[in-house]
Protein backbone atom coordinates (compact mmCIF):
# COMPACT_ATOMS: atom_id res chain seq x y z
CA UNK A 1 0.00 0.00 0.00
CA UNK A 2 1.50 3.53 -1.17
CA UNK A 3 1.55 6.57 1.37
CA UNK A 4 -0.77 8.25 -0.33
CA UNK A 5 -3.38 5.34 0.00
CA UNK A 6 -3.06 5.56 3.89
CA UNK A 7 -3.48 9.01 3.92
CA UNK A 8 -7.17 8.86 2.55
CA UNK A 9 -8.52 8.84 6.04
CA UNK A 10 -6.64 11.18 9.01
CA UNK A 11 -4.01 9.78 11.19
CA UNK A 12 -5.86 7.93 14.04
CA UNK A 13 -4.55 8.40 17.30
CA UNK A 14 -3.10 11.26 19.16
CA UNK A 15 -0.06 13.34 18.03
CA UNK A 16 1.75 16.09 18.54
CA UNK A 17 4.06 18.41 16.84
CA UNK A 18 7.50 18.23 16.72
CA UNK A 19 7.93 21.81 17.29
CA UNK A 20 11.58 22.37 16.78
CA UNK A 21 11.03 20.82 13.18
CA UNK A 22 7.71 22.78 12.57
CA UNK A 23 6.86 26.24 11.84
CA UNK A 24 4.03 28.48 11.64
CA UNK A 25 4.73 31.43 9.58
CA UNK A 26 3.01 34.38 7.96
CA UNK A 27 3.64 35.96 4.35
CA UNK A 28 2.10 39.61 2.98
CA UNK A 29 2.85 41.29 -0.18
CA UNK A 30 4.33 44.59 0.83
CA UNK A 31 5.13 47.21 -1.25
CA UNK A 32 6.85 45.99 -4.46
CA UNK A 33 7.56 42.05 -2.59
CA UNK A 34 6.39 39.75 0.13
CA UNK A 35 7.59 40.01 3.78
CA UNK A 36 6.90 37.37 6.42
CA UNK A 37 7.62 36.23 9.61
CA UNK A 38 7.08 33.46 11.72
CA UNK A 39 5.53 33.00 15.27
CA UNK A 40 8.10 30.29 16.92
CA UNK A 41 6.20 29.84 20.40
CA UNK A 42 3.31 27.35 19.25
CA UNK A 43 1.51 24.21 19.63
CA UNK A 44 -0.02 21.71 17.98
CA UNK A 45 -2.05 18.03 18.37
CA UNK A 46 -3.69 15.87 16.10
CA UNK A 47 -6.33 13.94 17.87
CA UNK A 48 -8.13 11.53 16.04
CA UNK A 49 -7.44 13.76 12.56
CA UNK A 50 -8.86 16.95 14.57
CA UNK A 51 -6.33 19.35 14.48
CA UNK A 52 -5.56 22.21 17.25
CA UNK A 53 -3.10 24.73 16.86
CA UNK A 54 -2.20 27.98 19.39
CA UNK A 55 0.38 30.73 17.95
CA UNK A 56 1.48 32.64 20.84
CA UNK A 57 2.00 36.35 19.23
CA UNK A 58 4.33 37.73 21.64
CA UNK A 59 7.24 35.34 19.99
CA UNK A 60 6.39 36.94 16.78
CA UNK A 61 9.99 37.04 15.14
CA UNK A 62 10.85 39.68 12.68
CA UNK A 63 13.93 41.29 11.85
CA UNK A 64 13.51 44.51 13.48
CA UNK A 65 12.41 44.78 16.89
CA UNK A 66 10.92 48.06 16.05
CA UNK A 67 8.31 45.99 13.72
CA UNK A 68 7.57 43.59 15.68
CA UNK A 69 6.75 45.89 18.53
CA UNK A 70 4.63 47.08 15.71
CA UNK A 71 3.06 43.82 15.03
CA UNK A 72 2.28 42.67 19.01
CA UNK A 73 0.65 46.49 19.28
CA UNK A 74 -3.45 47.32 19.29
CA UNK A 75 -2.66 48.34 15.30
CA UNK A 76 -1.68 44.80 14.34
CA UNK A 77 -2.31 41.87 16.67
CA UNK A 78 -3.04 43.64 20.22
CA UNK A 79 -1.35 40.86 22.13
CA UNK A 80 -1.91 42.42 25.33
CA UNK A 81 -5.20 41.62 24.63
CA UNK A 82 -5.43 38.79 22.22
CA UNK A 83 -2.09 36.68 22.90
CA UNK A 84 -3.02 33.47 20.88
CA UNK A 85 -4.18 32.75 17.40
CA UNK A 86 -5.76 29.69 17.45
CA UNK A 87 -7.42 27.09 14.81
CA UNK A 88 -9.41 24.32 15.66
CA UNK A 89 -10.20 21.95 12.56
CA UNK A 90 -13.78 20.06 11.76
CA UNK A 91 -13.23 17.94 9.13
CA UNK A 92 -10.98 16.34 7.49
CA UNK A 93 -10.81 15.75 3.49
CA UNK A 94 -8.11 13.97 1.74
CA UNK A 95 -7.26 12.89 -1.48
CA UNK A 96 -3.89 11.41 -2.37
CA UNK A 97 -1.52 12.98 -0.98
CA UNK A 98 -3.26 16.59 -1.03
CA UNK A 99 -5.70 17.77 2.36
CA UNK A 100 -8.12 20.16 2.96
CA UNK A 101 -9.01 20.60 6.90
CA UNK A 102 -12.05 23.20 7.20
CA UNK A 103 -11.79 24.96 10.00
CA UNK A 104 -12.02 27.77 12.76
CA UNK A 105 -9.45 30.37 13.02
CA UNK A 106 -9.35 32.93 16.13
CA UNK A 107 -7.22 36.19 15.01
CA UNK A 108 -7.29 39.25 17.03
CA UNK A 109 -10.27 37.21 19.25
CA UNK A 110 -12.11 37.28 16.05
CA UNK A 111 -13.62 33.37 14.98
CA UNK A 112 -14.24 32.74 10.94
CA UNK A 113 -14.41 30.01 9.33
CA UNK A 114 -11.11 29.31 7.53
CA UNK A 115 -9.95 25.74 5.15
CA UNK A 116 -6.51 24.94 5.53
CA UNK A 117 -5.17 23.41 2.29
CA UNK A 118 -1.89 21.35 1.56
CA UNK A 119 -0.42 18.25 1.58
CA UNK A 120 0.36 14.72 3.99
CA UNK A 121 3.33 12.75 4.00
CA UNK A 122 3.24 9.73 6.08
CA UNK A 123 2.78 8.08 8.86
CA UNK A 124 6.26 6.53 8.16
CA UNK A 125 8.23 5.95 10.91
CA UNK A 126 11.78 7.87 11.23
CA UNK A 127 14.84 7.25 12.38
CA UNK A 128 14.77 6.46 15.85
CA UNK A 129 11.34 3.82 15.13
CA UNK A 130 8.79 6.99 15.87
CA UNK A 131 6.12 7.01 13.98
CA UNK A 132 6.00 10.60 12.19
CA UNK A 133 3.44 12.19 10.61
CA UNK A 134 4.03 15.81 7.84
CA UNK A 135 1.46 18.34 7.14
CA UNK A 136 2.49 21.45 5.46
CA UNK A 137 -0.80 23.55 4.97
CA UNK A 138 -1.36 26.90 4.33
CA UNK A 139 -4.57 29.46 3.64
CA UNK A 140 -5.16 33.08 2.51
CA UNK A 141 -7.11 35.23 5.51
CA UNK A 142 -8.72 38.84 4.42
CA UNK A 143 -6.49 40.55 7.69
CA UNK A 144 -9.39 43.29 7.69
CA UNK A 145 -11.77 40.61 8.26
CA UNK A 146 -10.37 40.37 11.73
CA UNK A 147 -9.62 44.11 12.65
CA UNK A 148 -6.24 44.23 11.44
CA UNK A 149 -6.68 47.25 9.33
CA UNK A 150 -3.46 49.49 9.31
CA UNK A 151 -2.35 50.78 6.01
CA UNK A 152 0.04 53.28 4.66
CA UNK A 153 -0.49 54.70 1.13
CA UNK A 154 2.43 54.62 -1.51
CA UNK A 155 3.28 57.88 -3.26
CA UNK A 156 1.01 56.48 -6.34
CA UNK A 157 -2.13 56.10 -4.22
CA UNK A 158 -2.29 52.50 -3.96
CA UNK A 159 -2.25 50.85 0.16
CA UNK A 160 1.54 49.58 1.43
CA UNK A 161 0.33 46.60 2.60
CA UNK A 162 -2.17 44.09 1.47
CA UNK A 163 -5.15 43.04 3.09
CA UNK A 164 -4.66 39.19 2.01
CA UNK A 165 -2.02 37.36 4.52
CA UNK A 166 -0.99 33.68 3.34
CA UNK A 167 -0.61 31.44 6.70
CA UNK A 168 1.22 28.95 6.49
CA UNK A 169 2.06 25.77 9.00
CA UNK A 170 4.80 23.21 8.29
CA UNK A 171 4.30 20.76 10.95
CA UNK A 172 5.44 17.34 11.82
CA UNK A 173 3.97 15.26 14.02
CA UNK A 174 5.01 12.39 16.26
CA UNK A 175 2.61 9.94 17.62
CA UNK A 176 1.89 8.90 20.99
CA UNK B 1 -7.88 55.81 37.90
CA UNK B 2 -5.79 58.88 37.00
CA UNK B 3 -6.34 60.29 32.96
CA UNK B 4 -3.18 62.32 31.60
CA UNK B 5 -4.28 65.77 29.77
CA UNK B 6 -2.18 66.73 26.89
CA UNK B 7 -2.69 69.78 25.47
CA UNK B 8 -0.62 70.21 22.55
CA UNK B 9 -0.71 73.99 22.64
CA UNK B 10 1.86 76.01 24.80
CA UNK B 11 -0.32 79.64 24.53
CA UNK B 12 -1.35 80.77 27.76
CA UNK B 13 -4.82 81.25 26.77
CA UNK B 14 -5.07 78.06 24.45
CA UNK B 15 -8.33 76.75 23.66
CA UNK B 16 -7.29 73.25 23.62
CA UNK B 17 -5.86 74.16 26.99
CA UNK B 18 -9.26 74.98 28.02
CA UNK B 19 -10.73 71.84 26.63
CA UNK B 20 -8.80 69.82 28.43
CA UNK B 21 -9.65 72.03 31.78
CA UNK B 22 -13.00 71.44 30.64
CA UNK B 23 -12.78 68.31 30.87
CA UNK B 24 -11.58 67.70 33.73
CA UNK B 25 -14.69 69.52 35.63
CA UNK B 26 -16.84 66.46 34.31
CA UNK B 27 -14.69 63.93 35.35
CA UNK B 28 -16.97 60.70 36.94
CA UNK B 29 -16.21 59.76 40.68
CA UNK B 30 -13.00 57.47 40.84
CA UNK B 31 -11.34 59.52 37.66
CA UNK B 32 -9.01 61.77 38.43
CA UNK B 33 -7.66 64.19 35.25
CA UNK B 34 -4.21 65.49 35.36
CA UNK B 35 -3.19 68.12 33.31
CA UNK B 36 0.40 68.47 32.10
CA UNK B 37 2.31 71.32 31.35
CA UNK B 38 5.68 70.53 30.78
CA UNK B 39 5.43 70.72 26.93
CA UNK B 40 7.72 73.82 26.46
CA UNK B 41 10.33 72.53 29.08
CA UNK B 42 10.68 69.69 26.08
CA UNK B 43 14.35 69.78 24.00
CA UNK B 44 14.16 69.31 20.49
CA UNK B 45 14.64 65.34 19.76
CA UNK B 46 18.43 64.73 19.39
CA UNK B 47 19.63 61.12 18.95
CA UNK B 48 22.99 62.17 20.61
CA UNK B 49 21.35 62.87 23.71
CA UNK B 50 18.88 60.06 23.38
CA UNK B 51 20.19 57.75 26.22
CA UNK B 52 19.35 55.98 29.09
CA UNK B 53 18.37 58.19 31.24
CA UNK B 54 17.46 60.60 28.67
CA UNK B 55 17.08 64.36 29.34
CA UNK B 56 15.51 65.15 33.00
CA UNK B 57 12.21 66.55 31.60
CA UNK B 58 11.96 64.33 29.12
CA UNK B 59 12.21 61.19 31.47
CA UNK B 60 9.58 63.31 33.86
CA UNK B 61 7.32 62.85 30.24
CA UNK B 62 7.68 59.16 30.06
CA UNK B 63 7.11 58.97 33.61
CA UNK B 64 4.02 60.38 33.33
CA UNK B 65 2.86 58.72 30.20
CA UNK B 66 3.40 55.15 31.59
CA UNK B 67 1.90 55.87 35.14
CA UNK B 68 -1.18 57.12 33.44
CA UNK B 69 -4.29 54.76 32.88
CA UNK B 70 -5.00 56.75 30.41
CA UNK B 71 -4.15 60.01 27.87
CA UNK B 72 -6.25 62.39 26.62
CA UNK B 73 -4.87 64.65 24.08
CA UNK B 74 -6.15 67.97 22.38
CA UNK B 75 -4.35 69.18 19.58
CA UNK B 76 -4.66 72.30 17.33
CA UNK B 77 -3.42 72.22 13.99
CA UNK B 78 -0.68 74.12 12.64
CA UNK B 79 -0.47 73.97 9.12
CA UNK B 80 -2.92 71.16 8.44
CA UNK B 81 -0.67 69.16 10.82
CA UNK B 82 0.15 68.26 14.30
CA UNK B 83 2.23 71.69 16.74
CA UNK B 84 6.12 70.79 16.41
CA UNK B 85 6.55 70.84 19.89
CA UNK B 86 4.00 67.98 20.27
CA UNK B 87 5.34 65.94 17.80
CA UNK B 88 8.85 66.56 19.44
CA UNK B 89 7.58 65.45 22.75
CA UNK B 90 5.85 62.42 21.26
CA UNK B 91 9.08 61.33 19.15
CA UNK B 92 11.01 61.84 22.47
CA UNK B 93 8.07 59.87 24.24
CA UNK B 94 8.18 56.95 21.34
CA UNK B 95 11.74 55.88 22.74
CA UNK B 96 13.85 53.45 23.02
CA UNK B 97 12.51 51.39 20.23
CA UNK B 98 10.10 48.87 20.95
CA UNK B 99 9.48 50.73 24.62
CA UNK B 100 7.03 53.29 23.96
CA UNK B 101 6.32 55.07 26.81
CA UNK B 102 2.63 55.14 25.31
CA UNK B 103 2.68 51.38 24.21
CA UNK B 104 -0.74 50.09 24.94
CA UNK B 105 -1.96 52.80 26.28
CA UNK B 106 -5.79 53.84 25.88
CA UNK B 107 -5.87 57.30 24.02
CA UNK B 108 -8.29 59.88 22.74
CA UNK B 109 -7.82 62.52 20.70
CA UNK B 110 -9.74 65.95 20.43
CA UNK B 111 -9.22 69.08 19.41
CA UNK B 112 -9.85 72.87 19.15
CA UNK B 113 -9.63 75.56 16.45
CA UNK B 114 -10.55 79.61 16.11
CA UNK B 115 -11.70 77.65 12.04
CA UNK B 116 -14.52 75.80 11.21
CA UNK B 117 -13.11 72.63 11.37
CA UNK B 118 -11.66 71.91 14.60
CA UNK B 119 -8.09 70.71 13.92
CA UNK B 120 -9.42 67.64 12.13
CA UNK B 121 -6.22 67.14 10.17
CA UNK B 122 -4.09 67.67 13.07
CA UNK B 123 -6.34 65.02 14.99
CA UNK B 124 -6.14 62.31 12.24
CA UNK B 125 -2.56 62.85 11.81
CA UNK B 126 -2.14 62.55 15.93
CA UNK B 127 -4.08 59.49 15.79
CA UNK B 128 -1.80 58.21 12.92
CA UNK B 129 1.21 59.08 15.04
CA UNK B 130 0.27 57.30 18.39
CA UNK B 131 -0.77 54.58 16.68
CA UNK B 132 2.59 54.11 15.51
CA UNK B 133 3.69 54.22 19.01
CA UNK B 134 1.32 51.29 19.99
CA UNK B 135 -1.09 52.67 21.55
CA UNK B 136 -4.51 51.93 22.17
CA UNK B 137 -6.69 54.77 20.13
CA UNK B 138 -9.67 54.79 21.13
CA UNK B 139 -12.57 55.61 18.48
CA UNK B 140 -13.25 58.67 19.84
CA UNK B 141 -14.31 62.03 17.62
CA UNK B 142 -14.50 65.45 19.10
CA UNK B 143 -13.54 68.42 17.05
CA UNK B 144 -14.84 72.00 18.42
CA UNK B 145 -14.70 74.32 15.22
CA UNK B 146 -15.05 78.11 15.79
CA UNK B 147 -13.59 77.84 19.61
CA UNK B 148 -13.52 81.91 20.07
CA UNK B 149 -17.75 81.04 20.29
CA UNK B 150 -17.57 78.22 23.06
CA UNK B 151 -15.39 79.86 25.78
CA UNK B 152 -15.62 82.93 27.80
CA UNK B 153 -12.73 85.64 28.55
CA UNK B 154 -11.94 83.61 31.30
CA UNK B 155 -11.26 80.11 29.10
CA UNK B 156 -14.46 78.60 30.92
CA UNK B 157 -16.68 76.02 28.24
CA UNK B 158 -20.00 77.85 27.44
CA UNK B 159 -21.15 75.60 25.00
CA UNK B 160 -23.73 72.47 26.04
CA UNK B 161 -23.17 70.64 23.42
CA UNK B 162 -19.49 70.43 23.36
CA UNK B 163 -19.00 69.66 27.12
CA UNK B 164 -21.78 66.71 26.46
CA UNK B 165 -19.66 65.44 23.34
CA UNK B 166 -16.69 66.25 26.01
CA UNK B 167 -18.03 63.61 28.52
CA UNK B 168 -18.43 61.12 26.36
CA UNK B 169 -15.14 61.48 25.08
CA UNK B 170 -14.02 61.06 28.44
CA UNK B 171 -16.08 57.87 29.32
CA UNK B 172 -15.10 56.36 25.83
CA UNK B 173 -11.12 56.03 26.81
CA UNK B 174 -12.31 55.27 30.49
CA UNK B 175 -14.69 52.68 29.70
CA UNK B 176 -11.73 51.27 27.17
CA UNK B 177 -8.75 51.50 29.85
CA UNK B 178 -11.04 49.09 32.28
CA UNK B 179 -10.70 47.01 30.50
CA UNK B 180 -7.16 47.00 29.46
CA UNK B 181 -5.68 43.91 30.30
CA UNK B 182 -1.69 43.54 32.19
CA UNK B 183 0.76 43.80 28.88
CA UNK B 184 2.42 40.91 27.91
CA UNK B 185 5.73 41.26 27.92
CA UNK B 186 7.48 41.11 24.69
CA UNK B 187 11.45 39.81 24.59
CA UNK B 188 13.30 42.64 22.51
Amino acid sequence: MSIAEQTRTAPAGTWHADTVHSSVAFEVPYAVATFGGEVPDFEASLVDGVLTGVARIASIAVKDENLKAHLTSPEFFDAERHPEVRFVSNGFRADGDSVELPGEITIKGITRPVTLEGTIVGPAVDHFGKNRVGLKLSTTVDRTAFDITWNMPLPNGEPALSNDVTLKADLTFVGE
Amino acid sequence: MRVLAVSGSVRRDSYNTSLLRALAEEAPAGVEIVLWDGLKEIPPYDQDEDLTPGPETVEELRTVLRSADAIVFATPEYNSSIPGALKNALDWASRPAGQSATRNKPVAVIGASAGAFGAVWAQAELRKVLGAMQARVVDVELAVGHAHEKFDEQGALIDGTVRQALRDALLAVVADATTTAPEVAVAA
